[in-house]
């Protein structure tokens, strides 16, 4: 089986989705220009040669404007997956995807569909404020989208072509420190993960998390980076005899309650990890719904690890302090456990 | 690096100290010492320096992810900039904002918006205060020929425009935006030619002409302060470097650069200095040690500063909270 990254394995799904639905075009800024980036993050690099400019389409440095060309694109019968270049642009196209794509089945009586698809990166880099948010929170908080947010090549092909033939608007969530692209447009301090992607066709089915670790004393869930921190943490636990169950979600609307449930109710223990800040964050949500549906089986408190409530901070030493850590998912653990 | 009448020879220092500052600051990068990634302003420098050499020390400068040549030129002092690109707690921003939102409002210049097209009403907003305060105070917004297409740059020149507001927006058309070219995304030659649409002027300038790019400041600055509202002035310029510093440059042609590599501000600059008997050569040696003595100061300043401490990511959040 072909070994890809993330990058690869998105760029994949969309060259196959192209290729078997002619409703299929990509919209941005910098996707497909001659000589260009292939996006901020090399995913659509060398798709506009094979598919041409008028489906690989470029855009004027516009968010509102694409966003929601991708929106009327979708609800007259196109497949568009839309790019920002950054997460944090989504605020600027914010009224096209919170008060226009997830609301026009609803306000429709469900009689109009909007079938697209918005990428978007996330994470901090080293490039301050502006460039680094986690909105994850923000757009679950958005009744109407679908948000998935995968963190291995494989979910990446899978729940891309998954998010294309939904017929509703979905977020895909893509951590920078993730996609190992190559070259100049690497990130420092990259995982960059690469596995296994099948050269067939298969989705991820929307909505299906996945055990990443099994264990039997806590569980820790996490999503795209954090989800490898609490990886790692559980690397460090297991030396000291713990024994650490980390879920990744894969997709956080609609959300796998059972797989979480069912792990809590087996360990006892939850710890939430993401980079998205603090307050009323997706970790909160989590938190909540096991306190609702879980409480007689927990032994001990819920713990989040989070970023700090505050914007992202440029100077690296501050950076550290903001962001959520394995280090940090094990001192969590640590608390929950008695010990220090 | 505000003031009356400032002379060739003045702007020409100023465009130097731009020039130079930038290529420092990629050479650290390359070194290491600088955590984020830069957007230079080599090749823009006299947009910066021609408008700014109009403003006063009060005047507002709001401004971009290219943000170093602007700041220099509106007196931020190069080694708070420096600093803040090695994330020093000295940085003009106490290393909470780096290299894209380099500013210091002591000298009339906000943290740099790095959100394309964010700052044009921002601008406007400045310049309401302005005329509210009866302050006699302009802003200038410079923005990139990309950032004309942000909606956000549309509401504002309209607002500028009904309520006469006294702004100056600066398009800098270096025909990019990131690696799309200016024809992909518009159907019009100018930027400027959207001006009538709003009801205001709009001048086209040589923005590697420093003098000239002053010429059209001191007009629109003038028709500002005197409540006639705003103007839009496209200053036509190139990056003579790469978008950020992971740009290979491959979508543009090595013969474009070339002719603009031969309009370099700077040599542009010198050269009339010496045709005009307004500096020798050993004139600008001078100011070329001079400029230096700067920049090694700042990079100096910057190495030597310390770290902000982890904890003090929590400070700043709001204000009066902390120092
Ligand atoms: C709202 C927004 N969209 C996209 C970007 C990503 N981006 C950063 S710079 C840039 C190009 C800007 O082009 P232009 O306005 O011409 O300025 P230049 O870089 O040429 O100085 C883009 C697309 C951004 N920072 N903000
Ligand atoms: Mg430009």
């Amino acid at each position: 089986m072909p070994m890809m990254s993330i990058a690869e394995a998105l760029r994949l799904a969309i060259r196959e989705e192209m290729e078997r639905d002619p409703r299929v075009f990509c919209i941005g800024e910098d996707i497909g220009v001659t000589g260009g980036f292939g996006g901020a993050f090399t995913v659509t690099l060398g798709l506009s040669e094979q598919f041409g400019h008028e489906r690989v389409l470029d855009t004027p440095i516009s968010e509102i404007g694409l966003a929601g060309a991708a929106v009327g694109a979708a609800m007259a019968g196109m497949r568009p997956i839309a790019d920002v270049q950054y997460g944090d642009f989504l605020f600027c196209m914010m009224d096209q995807l919170a008060n226009q794509a997830a609301k026009m089945t609803y306000m429709s009586g469900g009689t109009v569909s909007v079938p697209m698809v918005m990428r978007a990166p996330v994470g901090s880099t080293r490039r301050g404020s502006q460039h680094a948010q986690s909105l994850e929170a923000f757009m679950c908080h958005v009744p109407g989208l679908k948000v998935v947010a995968p963190a291995t090549a494989y979910d990446a092909k899978g729940l891309l072509k998954a998010a294309v033939r939904d017929d509703n608007p979905v977020i895909v969530f893509e951590h920078k420190l993730l996609y190992g692209s190559k070259g100049a447009r690497s990130e420092k301090g990259a995982l960059s993960p690469v596995g296994e992607v099948p050269s067939e066709d298969y989705i991820v089915p929307i909505g299906k998390g996945i055990v990443r670790r099994e264990g039997s004393d806590v569980t820790i869930v996490g999503k795209l980076l954090t989800m490898y921190q609490a990886l790692a943490a559980a690397e460090t636990l297991a030396q000291e005899g713990i024994s650490a169950e980390v879920i990744d979600p894969r997709t956080l609307v609609p959300l796998d309650k059972e797989l979480i449930l069912a792990s809590v109710r087996k360990t006892g223990r939850l710890v939430v990890a993401e980079e998205d800040n603090r307050t009323c964050g997706w970790a909160a949500e989590i938190a909540a719904m096991v306190a609702e549906e879980a409480f007689y089986y927990l032994d001990a408190p819920i713990a989040r690890v989070s970023s700090i409530d505050t914007p992202p901070p440029f100077a690296p030493v501050m950076e550290a302090f903001y962001l959520p850590s394995a280090d940090k998912i094990v001192d969590a653990v640590h608390k929950l456990m008695g010990k220090n | 690096m505000s003031g009356q009448a400032q002379s060739l020879l003045d702007l020409y220092r100023t465009m130097l100290t731009i020039r130079r500052f930038e290529e420092r600051a990629n050479a650290l990068y390359m070194e290491g010492k600088i955590p984020s990634t830069l957007h230079l302003y080599i090749g823009q420098e006299a947009v910066a320096t021609g408008v700014c050499a109009v403003l006063k020390r009060t005047d507002y400068v709001l401004s971009t992810h290219r943000p170093h040549g602007h700041a220099i030129a509106k007196g931020v002092a190069p080694r708070d900039i420096m600093a803040e690109l090695y994330a020093k707690v000295t940085g003009c921003c106490k290393g909470k904002g780096g290299s894209m939102h380099a500013g210091d409002i002591r000298v009339g210049m906000p943290p740099a918006v790095a959100i394309v097209g964010g700052n044009a009403p921002i601008a406007a907003g400045m310049a309401l205060a302005c005329k509210f305060q009866k302050n006699g105070g302009v802003a200038v917004s410079f923005f990139g020929d990309g950032a004309a297409n942000e909606g956000a740059v549309h509401e504002a020149l309209n607002m500028a425009a009904i309520w006469s507001l006294p702004v100056v927006y600066v398009c800098e058309n270096n025909l990019y935006g990131a690696s799309t070219s200016f024809s992909t995304v518009f159907n019009i030659a100018n930027v400027a030619d959207r001006a009538p649409a709003y009801g205001i002027p709009g001048v086209i300038v040589d923005g590697n002409d420093v003098e000239a790019v002053r010429e059209v400041a001191i007009e629109a600055c003038a028709r500002a302060r005197a409540g006639a509202g705003p103007t839009l002035i496209e200053a036509k310029t190139y990056r003579l470097c790469g978008h950020s510093r992971s740009d290979p440059l491959t979508y543009r042609s090595k013969e474009e650069e070339a002719v603009w590599r031969a309009r370099d501000p700077l040599v542009i600059a010198a050269q009339r200095l010496k045709e005009r008997g307004e500096a020798s050569d050993a004139d600008l040696a001078r100011v070329e040690a001079e400029v230096k003595a700067v920049i090694d100061e700042a990079v100096a300043f910057a190495e030597t500063s310390p770290d902000p401490l982890a904890t003090d990511a929590l400070k700043h959040l709001f204000v009066g909270e902390s120092a």
